[in-house]
């Protein structure tokens, strides 16, 4: 906390330094949204942790077909959206909790949020390939 | 960043001892945080004997034994001494709570006592609490509402939309829910912290206040209310038995209802 705006030494009330820039008026969408991926999750999760453990001893060709079945390869598609989606907003709440400076929470915050959506759209790709014939 | 360790002018050194008059049957140490701020030493740990054969029951009692008895520069608030002022709240056996609702006995040996977690500290037991004060203003705890009362009665209430204030009016503002949650200490001078948060949900969900979606609105923001990651210590440690965290979710409701 020493190192905050609020134990420096300002001369400004301490009414005036709580105010600051006022309410965001927003933050609701983000909760609610972890919420709903969350829920979504739950299902997706366990589909695929079950179906991968039953593929043990599978070979590569099998494998492909199963990934290129329309059900399964939609399922893929919906659980890496919802995966990475839950996942950056999640870090992006870890990050604004642990890192005060400005500079530096605005830098990560922006390197996770391409880097999720990088991962997000090379994962789907893959998946797509896969599907379509690659 | 978040501090973990405590800067090198905040490590608590081991103070004085205070030994027990001869013949004390029964004796619980208790140990106790000092600082004064004029001595420009670090904070440290004076440990005082006390005959429990000579002293009342609660660890405020104990307290008031050694101002007036042994150690007059020792230093806490307190006031009512039955836990409705709400001033003398502090960290006793690692547990934020009121020194007057504590019994001595409740505590497996020796008795330590710290000021409230991650607040400046005036002097010994004396935390300054200027922000949390504030940030209690910027709540604006009072009912407000445009339609004028009757001159001839109060505001009316049903019982049903009374009963909706049972668990929150009896918060006494002592802060040991607010000073116990980590999201408070790592970000307190953007999050509002239970304490507050409670007595804004008061007001939000008193029948007789009209300006419930201003409230919402004041408090919709990722760190006002949206640093509350659930944690519970808030519930744990209420020295009244409240749910602060209960109070922080129906808030959060409230938000995704009027969406």
């Amino acid at each position: 906390m020493a190192e905050n705006s609020m134990r420096s030494t300002s001369m400004r009330s301490t009414l005036g330094r709580v105010r600051h820039l006022g309410s965001a008026k927003e933050g609701v969408h983000h909760w609610w949204m972890q919420r709903l991926t969350a829920l979504a999750l739950v299902p997706l999760v366990l589909w695929f942790v079950i179906s991968v453990a039953s593929m043990a001893g599978m070979d590569h060709a099998a494998a492909s077909a199963w990934i290129a079945s329309p059900a399964v390869a939609i399922t893929l598609v919906l659980l890496i959206t919802a995966t990475f989606y839950h996942a950056q907003l999640g870090i992006q709440v870890v990050i604004e909790d642990y890192i005060h400076n400005e500079g530096l929470k605005l830098a990560i915050l922006v390197m996770v949020k391409f880097a999720s959506i990088i991962l997000a759209v090379a994962a789907i790709f893959a998946v797509l390939k896969i599907a379509f014939g690659g | 960043m978040a501090e973990f360790t405590l800067p090198a002018n905040s490590k608590v050194k081991i103070g004085d001892t205070y030994k027990a008059p001869d013949g004390a049957k029964r004796i619980k140490k208790f140990k106790i945080y000092r600082y004064d701020p004029d001595k420009g030493a670090n904070p440290r740990l004076d440990t005082y004997e006390i005959d429990m054969d000579d002293c009342a029951p609660m660890v405020l009692d104990a307290l008031i034994k050694i101002k007036n008895e042994i150690d007059t520069t020792l230093t806490f608030r307190r006031s009512c001494r039955e836990g409705i002022c709400g001033s003398c709240s502090m960290n006793i056996d690692g547990t934020n709570t009121l020194a007057c609702l504590k019994p001595i006995e409740d505590v497996k040996g020796d008795v330590h006592i710290y000021p409230l977690p991650h607040m400046p500290v005036i002097k010994d037991l004396v935390p300054d609490l200027s922000v949390p004060y504030a940030q209690l203003a910027s709540v604006e705890p009072w009912l407000q509402a445009d339609t004028p009362p009757s001159p001839t009665e109060e505001r009316r209430q049903s019982p049903e939309e009374r009963e909706k204030l049972d668990g929150l009016w009896e918060c006494v503002l002592c802060f040991c829910c607010t000073t116990s949650c980590p999201s408070y200490w790592w970000n307190g001078d953007r999050y509002l912290g239970p304490a507050v948060l409670l007595q804004a949900y008061r007001w939000i969900a008193d029948s007789r206040d009209e300006r419930t979606g201003d409230r919402l609105d004041a408090l919709e923001d990722p760190f006002r209310l949206y640093r509350c990651h659930t944690i519970m210590n808030c519930t744990k440690t209420c020295p009244k038995g409240l749910n602060p965290a209960k109070a922080i979710a129906e808030i959060k409701k409230l938000m995704v209802m009027r969406q």
